[in-house]
């Protein structure tokens, strides 16, 4: 029996893949497995090679692995472009309508099922998703029952007679394969999980269901990949809370109605990939100025320009941490697990609102769209903290003057007064003001009030602001990341481990302001750093040199290929770098 | 009740003496306190400009954003807290040219606020160069040669997007101004209304004068029925977009707050963020 195993699905892009996809992992879900997908999808529709993996193990894994086990492939494309991934002794499952055949010099049983024909037997091509998935279902010997039931999930609402259909599909499927192989294949069966249905999802609907959690009501937004499942997702949710979705007619008013709303006292945000990042910049010093909160999600994807829009890449960094003119305090949490989606989502509105400035949340694509399990959500560890936000009655104020908005305190935060508030009236503006926030040229107000704003976020540390596994004291290696990369990496590290090279492994989850107190002393103790990230200029190796030092010690290990890390890459890597 | 003197404050303006725009601010001032406002009921978002000065010299609750994005920032707040009066204001160059697309989309979008443009053909805080609206062969200081561009027209424009209440006065008619901004304020949906408002420093063509001789009062005709698109647009075309008055507007459109399913009615902003604990439960579990 094994524990973990890697199942891919390939063929033209409209083909079934993402259904077929989906239906098998339900399934697995159901069992307990813990799972982990990757989408390789191209930016049109129709047409086009593209393919889903699914990792399944009986423990919790957060990184696609190097190999493959079972290839379902729908052409024979489809064969051709990922065979050279399958481990030898691996399974093609095929459509015979194609007569497949399996690269030289790759060590794989292929099983020529008719997927097609089969399909077209029972009334309709479009059910070889289930035929293809039945039979790989059938070859790892999982229960037939379960399976029917995620398929009665999917079409229930269909109605019985088409549910019946798709029931007849899979088990064809699975009894022709089984009959080809003789049963279903010892090599891969599996482990029992803990039959634990585990919470199942793609970080952008944990970021939209953290955003409803945190008591966001409103959000405007521009559809673009990879972020446009937040909006989708908070479509269906929000009308029942009473809030909505405006989709606006480009990122600049997605964002600058986020800042009216926010204005006006509604938890609210956008969430957009980099291209209408860029178009946001002028409007987030906007929100930086007036001391306005706003929160934004930053799905990164390959850039510049339009670049890779369906491809991994974090090289928005720069961009969200200098971006806009002027100086302004601002907040960049990068979350680097599914479940820090969700939690995520929750401090960046309060700290957006107790610090009175923009937070963006910044995602990659895989962290975005792979499907994973999810440790169960925590309901008493959402907080709400609004911060200075005055909702007690307000004395009269003296004739003509205004409530003190941009009052000078302590810390820089002052209090925030909601519009509709009598005796709150006070003037909001992005042109320098004073205390009322009426619009001052005054040198010595200026001199104050950038002070002010820029010293609020002086002590801010988000919680794990730099989240550490250091299980050594002097490791050989201190390996840096950020956002999805850290389950390859801890993968690689165990193989690492297992040749006797120390590692320990931290991820920045606070972009900016830099934490480089809490990120020194792991630098110090490491003998060599690697900076592993996403993109080719080595932007968070940049940052640690810039705001901690050590570049004697840093060593950058950049892919920006538009595919994640895979853990041989790293392991291989890390010992050249060594 | 609070009288229009309620809406004043004690900044001075720093428009030129004579500029169009100070009755502009008057007129609101005084629309809101017609209507019944209290100040802290009224929100005023404006743009960038000289005219996108204007919320900071109203007593109400105000921001004052960025160069074109008046009327996103104002749908905003009018989501987040229907129970507010909502005024977006700025230039021609503000609505027209960088916030041209807003404009359409607001309209289409139709949420209950009321949009002022006072439009004086030419960009005055930058020290005069062309605007969308200025005429053809107009000379400024990036067209030293006149304008070939054609000019746009925003009424027309507003009529096809779909809009719902669409106006058009001239800032020497202070009792029609505050009128027509009266019924925009009560119209329940997107209102434009489009203000003459002369430049007197550096537009020595559309003069307060020129603006008298040419326009065409829409009052002074007794059959014209504000509730004909077609014929709206005919009027729009035939006096070249110079007339005044109440152009057009249809009450039977429903605002985007009242079509958006589940929006209530209450002011999002004043509601509990809290999710309960069923209600979480239930969201975790569309994802087993």
């Amino acid at each position: 029996m094994i524990s973990q195993l890697s199942w891919k699905i390939g063929g033209q892009q409209g083909e079934g893949v993402e259904s077929t996809d989906r239906i098998f992992s339900t399934a697995l879900n159901r069992l307990g497995y813990y799972l982990y997908g990757y989408r390789h999808f191209s930016s049109r529709i129709k047409g086009g090679h593209t393919n889903n993996k699914i990792r399944i193990s009986t423990m919790p894994i957060r990184a696609i692995s190097d190999d493959l086990d079972i290839l379902v492939a729908f052409d024979q494309e489809s064969i051709d472009l990922n065979a050279k991934e399958l481990r030898p002794g691996g399974v093609v499952v095929a459509d015979a309508k194609f007569s497949p055949t399996v690269p030289e010099g790759v060590e794989a049983r292929l099983f020529a099922v008719p997927i097609t024909a089969i399909a077209e037997e029972l009334g309709t091509s479009l059910m070889k998703n289930m035929v293809a998935s039945g039979a790989s279902w059938a070859l790892l010997g999982l229960p037939l029952e379960v399976f029917n039931k995620a398929v009665e999930e999917e079409f229930g609402r269909k109605g019985p007679a088409v549910v019946e259909k798709n029931v007849e599909a899979v088990k064809r499927g699975a009894e022709f394969v089984l009959e080809q192989a003789g049963g279903p294949l010892d090599e891969f069966r599996l482990e029992p999980a803990d039959g634990k249905q585990k919470l199942f999802m793609i970080g952008n609907e944990a970021m939209g269901l953290g955003s409803l959690a945190a008591g966001c009501r409103l959000m405007s937004a521009y559809p673009i990949t990879p972020a446009s499942e937040v909006m989708e997702y908070l479509i269906k949710k929000l009308p029942k809370f009473g809030g909505t979705v405006v989709q606006t007619e480009d990122e600049i008013a997605a964002v600058t109605m986020a800042i009216g709303a926010n204005y006006a006292g509604v938890r609210t945000m956008t969430a957009s990939a980099g291209p209408g990042l860029s178009l946001m910049m002028e409007a987030i010093g906007l929100s930086g100025m007036t001391e306005t909160p706003l929160v934004i999600i930053d799905t990164q994807r390959g850039g510049p320009s339009t670049g890779l829009p369906t491809k991994q890449e974090q090289s928005d960094i720069n961009a969200l941490i200098y971006g806009t003119h002027g100086e302004i305090p601002k907040v960049v949490i990068a979350p680097s697990t599914i479940e820090e989606c969700f939690y995520d989502m929750i401090e960046a509105f309060n700290v957006a609102e107790k610090y009175q400035v923009p937070v963006i949340v910044a995602t990659d694509l895989q962290l975005s769209l792979g499907k994973q399990s999810c440790e169960p959500l925590d309901y008493d560890k959402i907080q709400i903290e609004r911060g200075k936000l005055v909702t007690d009655e307000l004395p009269q104020l003296e004739q003509h003057a205004l409530f003190k908005r941009y009052e000078f305190t302590e810390d820089g935060v002052s209090p925030r007064v909601l519009p509709g508030a009598k005796n709150g009236i006070h003037h909001v503006t992005g042109v320098e003001h004073d205390q009322e926030g009426r619009p001052s040229e005054s040198a010595i107000n200026r001199k104050k009030m950038m002070e002010k704003r820029l010293g609020k976020l002086a002590n801010l540390r988000i919680a794990n602001a730099v989240k550490a596994d250091a299980p050594n004291e002097a490791p050989e290696l201190l390996i840096v990341a950020m956002g999805s990369t850290g389950g390859t990496i801890d993968e690689a590290r165990g193989r690492l481990n297992r040749e006797g090279i120390s590692t320990n492994h931290v991820t920045v989850r606070q972009l900016h302001p830099f934490p480089s107190d809490l990120l020194e002393p792991h630098l110090k103790s490491a003998k060599k750093v690697v900076v592993l990230e996403n993109n080719a200029t080595g932007q968070l190796a940049n940052l640690i040199k810039q705001n901690v030092g050590y570049h004697d010690k840093i060593e950058n290990l950049l892919k920006y290929d538009g595919t994640p890390f895979l853990p041989s890459e790293i392991e291989k890597a890390c010992k050249e770098l060594r | 009740m609070a009288t229009f003197k309620e809406f004043r404050n004690n900044v001075k303006p720093n428009w030129c003496p004579g500029c169009g725009d100070f009755s502009v601010q008057a007129a609101i001032q005084r629309a809101a306190a017609n209507v019944g406002l209290e100040p802290e009921q009224l929100a005023v978002i404006s743009g960038i400009g000289c005219s996108g000065r204007i919320s900071g010299y109203i007593n109400a609750y105000g921001l004052h954003g960025i160069h074109g994005r008046a009327l996103p920032i104002a749908q905003g707040v009018k989501l987040a807290n229907r129970e507010l009066t909502v005024i977006a204001s700025g230039g021609d160059g503000d609505g027209f040219a960088i916030g041209m697309g807003h404009t359409v989309h607001a309209i289409r979008r139709n949420l209950d606020i009321t949009y002022i443009v006072m439009d004086n053909q030419i960009y005055g805080l930058t020290k005069g160069q062309t605007s969308p609206r200025s005429a053809e062969g107009f000379k400024t200081k990036s067209t030293p040669e006149g304008s070939i561009e054609s000019t746009l027209s925003p009424l027309e424009i507003a009529l096809s997007a779909g809009a719902t209440f669409v106006a058009q006065s001239f800032s020497s008619d202070l009792k029609q101004l505050t009128a027509l901004i009266e019924a925009g304020l009560q119209h329940k949906g997107f209102s434009l209304i489009n203000v003459f408002s002369p430049c007197v420093t550096f537009n020595k063509i559309n003069t307060y004068d020129w603006f008298k001789e040419n326009i065409v009062n829409l009052d002074q005709f007794e059959d014209y029925d504000p509730s004909n698109r077609v014929a709206a647009m005919n009027k729009i075309m035939e006096t070249g977009g110079m007339l005044t008055g109440l152009i057009y507007q249809d009450k039977g459109r429903k605002s985007y707050e009242d079509l958006a399913v589940g929006f209530r009615q209450e002011a999002l902003a004043k509601q509990d963020l809290k999710l309960s604990a069923g209600d979480f439960d239930k969201l975790l579990a569309e994802f087993k």
